[in-house]
């Protein structure tokens, strides 16, 4: 479903990835770990669009087309999900407002029909079950006001009614106390199915003794330095960073 | 809410659709202004000498006045003995019926998008169309006569009700009051009239859209709107006209008074023609209204202004009663070149009078966005109140928005607060919606549209989803 080759990008003129190669298929779970600074949240970025990283070299396939032709709502409309590390507030405008203008969207893209306002909520009243979302959260603006968790839970809550082929999370738990924690991480559980492919990207293995990875990719320096099964989350955990760190320059010299 | 996201898009992608010119036989007087101007302005309407007296003295007074230097705008001087004071289509003395209209001027409203046609309006709403000099037809006159309204263009209400118009023409903005005031009050040719009587709650709304159409000529109105005690009536304006090179005058006053008990809400959405990329052509729109409350009374004051080259407008409330309340909403936009200077004065006399002041400014383009806002306590009013909001929304970095309130306290038992606000469209709102999938013209009109959410609800129904779709066509091209 995703193929990054050989991935460059910077942002002015720091290069802050240096060759990613990463390949995802439908119905996987990858997690990206690595310190701060070692490009994770870059790449995330990357994928959906954000105008100030410049790719510089490598390519990146989504279902076959080149992503990085699209425009960001191409891609949304194709099915990639950011689940933002800061979810923006936008005062005045309709959590449900924004969703449903977002789902009709999708809906268009994919040919199909524009839901009304009667048929969008019973849509979501469905959905918000699943999140432990109230109904007075959809009411109020845009994040405005929420807390850390409510904030997090919401961009779950948007995933589930947008329903895209690939979900990245952005360090989804950061913030998160241990109740949001399991709320969210039960969302996103409901979620995976044969043809979902998801990416979490975070920075404690905390998140993934409740969302279990197939994959776990160490990223450190711009460059993925280490791939194995979920047990190598464990490992890093036990041994932190630096192991892998010092890794690096074993392979750098 | 009522707008999806896709007409606001379908709008964003076109210029000012009202700018056509209609192919009608006009009688104007020639251009230039003087005491003759007057006499014959006044003589086709046949008025009575009290009236041509009241122009003759406004017309005095102004030549002693000089425009105001004040406003934050900068345009070259007009020159007013170049504008046709008076223009008119050609046709028969007196409608019988709304059957009567030429069919030219009935085509262009439809245009509009305001049927003159009873059967076929917004059921609700009765209008008065007014045609560059002349009020060319209201509508359900008849329904709203049975409960002893009166809504007609102003000559009729002149010719009709003379006792009420002078009574109180003048009573609110005196001939006096400013430049552009003093010189409507000398040649302004039509506009609406109404009268709400005692205890009546008017059953649909009133409206008035004026239409400016031939060249070269100004526009000068005046609106009269008297709510009896205890009585009620909301009251929309709306205004459009053809995209020409020269710049147009738009002049106009409105008056409302409030008696005891009563409430007017009075709502606008103004789009005239607000010049083209490079900022030629446009109508100056120089305006005043204000209204005066007795005791108990509310007058609301809601607008939206999008159009118009230069925008400088203050509705005002003059709270003369005990207990008076007065409301201003404002959503002003500025793109391209286009400036305004617009707020409101709220003068607290009576005792316990309460105001409230909610403006957003919005700036795209080389647009310059100016509030300007008087809360003045005075020393008899005794626990007056007043909450005054003002936020600025800027799109880009050509623009700008200012704000100037002024505050003036005579006693010590009132309380005034202030809060302002100015923010840019964050990069990071614009992202995150088109991470869901919108377009960047659709994300900026959702986040403007939230942006200006306390105005709109103040709206009519119809109203706030027309100025919704406003805001798409004036911000169009404003990002990226």
């Amino acid at each position: 479903m995703l193929e990054v080759s050989n991935l460059h990008a910077r942002v002015g003129n720091k290069e802050i990835l240096k060759g990613i190669n990463l390949s995802v298929k439908a119905g996987e779970v990858h997690a990206i770990m690595g310190p701060n600074g070692s490009g994770k949240s870059t790449l995330a970025a990357v994928l959906v669009g954000r105008e100030e990283f410049d790719v510089t070299e490598g390519a990146v396939a989504f279902q076959g087309r080149d992503l990085l032709e699209m425009e960001p709502e191409e891609r949304a409309r194709e099915g990639v999900f950011l689940a933002f590390q800061y979810p923006v507030e936008i005062p005045g405008v309709n959590n449900a407002y924004l969703l449903k203008a977002a789902l009709n969207e999708v809906r268009k893209h994919r040919g199909e029909s524009q839901l009304d306002a009667m048929d969008f909520m019973a849509f979501v009243k469905e959905r918000m079950s699943i999140l432990k979302i109230d109904q007075d959260l959809m009411n109020r603006p845009v994040n405005e006001g929420f807390s850390g968790g409510e904030k997090k839970r919401n961009e779950i809550f948007q995933m589930a009614v947008l329903e895209p082929k690939l979900a990245i999370m952005d360090e989804t738990d950061s913030g998160l106390d241990i109740d949001a924690l399991r709320i969210v991480s039960n969302g996103v559980n409901a979620m995976r199915n044969a043809e979902r492919a998801t990416v979490i990207v975070t920075h404690y293995q905390r998140l993934l003794n409740y969302i279990v990875p197939d994959f776990v990719h160490v990223l450190s320096g711009g460059r993925i330095v280490k791939s194995g099964g979920k047990e190598l989350a464990l490992e890093l955990e036990d041994k932190g960073y630096s192991w892998i760190e010092g890794a690096t320059e074993t392979v750098g010299s | 809410m009522a707008t999806s996201t896709d007409s606001i898009e379908e709008l964003a992608n076109q210029d000012y659709k009202y700018g056509f010119v209609t192919d009608v036989e006009q009688e104007a007087i020639a251009p230039g202004l003087n005491e003759d101007t007057i006499r014959l302005i006044s003589s086709k309407k046949q008025e009575p000498d009290w009236l041509l007296e009241w122009r003759l003295k406004a017309f005095q007074v102004w030549q002693t006045l000089t425009p105001p230097s004040w406003p934050n705008v900068t345009f070259p001087p007009v020159n007013f003995q170049d504008i046709i004071y008076y223009s008119a289509p050609k046709q028969q003395a007196k409608l019988e019926s709304l059957d009567d209209l030429d069919p030219e001027i009935k085509a262009t409203f439809d245009k509009l998008g305001i049927p003159l046609n009873e059967q076929k309006m917004m059921s609700g709403v009765a209008v008065d169309a007014v045609f560059d000099s002349v009020s060319v037809a209201t509508t359900f006159k008849g329904k709203l006569a049975d409960m002893g309204i009166i809504f007609c263009s102003f000559s009729e209400a002149v010719q009709d009700h003379p006792d009420l118009v002078r009574k109180y023409l003048g009573s609110v903005v005196p001939v006096s009051d400013n430049f552009y005031a003093a010189l409507n009050a000398a040649v302004f040719s039509d506009g609406s009239f109404a009268y709400i009587p005692k205890g009546v709650k008017c059953p649909m709304e009133l409206s008035t859209y004026f239409r400016i159409n031939a060249a070269q000529t100004g526009q000068f109105e005046r609106t009269l709107l008297v709510a009896d005690e205890g009585a009620t009536v909301s009251y929309l304006e709306g205004c459009t006209a053809p995209m020409r090179d020269e710049n147009q005058l738009h002049a106009a006053v409105v008056e409302l008074v409030a008696l005891d008990d009563s409430t007017i809400k009075y709502s606008t959405v103004q789009n005239w023609y607000p010049g083209d990329k490079d900022g030629k052509g446009g109508i100056y729109n120089f305006v005043t209204k204000r209204g005066k409350a007795w005791t108990n009374a509310k007058i609301t004051w809601t607008q939206v202004e999008t159009g118009s080259a230069i925008t400088w407008k203050y509705p005002s409330c003059i709270l003369q009663g005990d207990n008076a309340v007065g409301e201003f909403y404002s959503v002003a936009v500025t793109n391209n070149y286009q400036q305004a200077d617009t707020g409101t004065k709220m003068l607290h006399l009576g005792k316990n009078t309460r105001s409230t002041i909610v403006s957003k400014g919005i700036s795209a383009g080389k647009g310059q966005n100016t509030y300007r806002g008087l809360v003045r306590i005075g020393k008899n009013a005794k626990g007056a109140r007043n909450f005054s909001q003002c936020d600025s929304l800027l799109i880009g970095d050509q623009c700008g928005a200012h704000t100037f309130p002024y505050l003036e306290v005579r006693n010590t038992s009132s309380q005034v607060e202030h809060e302002a606000s100015t923010s840019k469209i964050g990069e990071d709102q614009i992202f995150y919606c088109r991470q869901r999938g919108l377009s960047t013209e659709d994300a900026v009109n959702m986040i403007v549209n939230g942006f200006c959410k306390e105005v709109f609800r103040e709206l009519p129904m119809e109203f706030a989803v027309e100025a919704q779709k406003l805001l798409g066509v004036s911000l169009e091209g404003s990002v990226g």
